[in-house]
């Protein structure tokens, strides 16, 4: 059995399960781990969308 | 007159700081066999299952993703680096060996995708011991 995985949905899989085990292991509260796992998803995929872009804008 | 000699042997003795405990080392080295086993062992049930499944699901995808795992060799950094990310996934790391999977040829993207899943999956769960071993000697609740 194989996946085939867009490049996207690859990096939305990776930065989702990332996320958790950051929010889990760098913070001490609930509520902080929910709130950092939530910030490092934002991060990650807004890394995707502006490196996305830098490559679009190089291509040109 | 006091005796300088038992004063002496006072000021020697040093509590521990944070006293080893058996959970010291059991968590962590259940924590690396089985991700998040290192926290459902001390009752942290949704941290563990929660690890449990973001580092599992993250190697299987790799699996099926057909990505490559490394194994020990003294040959090219990279392999080397690759081989210890992969081993931080412990048992799923051993498993894969034992059936021989990820044994392919990294012959497009997302392979290489997979490959770096597993690697990343690896060197989570090292967090998730070390994090482990932090509640287990009391520095984290």
């Amino acid at each position: 059995m194989t996946i085939q995985l867009t490049h996207f949905s690859a990096a939305f899989v990776f930065a989702l399960f990332a996320s958790i085990v950051f929010g889990i292991t760098h913070r001490e509260t609930p509520r902080d781990m929910v709130r950092y796992g939530l910030q490092c998803f934002a991060m990650f995929l807004g890394g995707v969308f502006v490196a996305g872009w830098a490559m679009w804008l190089v291509r040109r | 007159m006091a005796n300088p000699t038992t004063a002496k042997t006072k000021t020697t003795v040093a509590e521990p700081a944070q006293p080893a405990s058996m959970m010291a080392v059991i968590a962590p080295a259940l924590g690396w066999l089985i991700p998040g086993a290192g926290h459902i062992i001390q009752k942290r049930w949704i941290r563990g299952v929660l690890l449990l499944v973001s580092i599992g699901t993250l190697f299987v995808l790799g699996l099926l993703m057909q990505g490559h795992i490394y194994k020990a060799n003294g040959g090219d950094i990279l392999d080397i680096l690759g081989f210890i990310g992969d081993l931080g996934a412990g048992g799923m790391y051993i498993v894969t060996l034992a059936m021989n999977w990820g044994q392919g040829a990294i012959a497009f993207a997302i392979a290489d995708y997979g490959t770096k899943f597993m690697i990343v999956a690896g060197l989570l769960n090292f967090i998730a011991v070390a994090d482990a071993y932090h509640i287990a000697i009391g520095k984290k609740p």
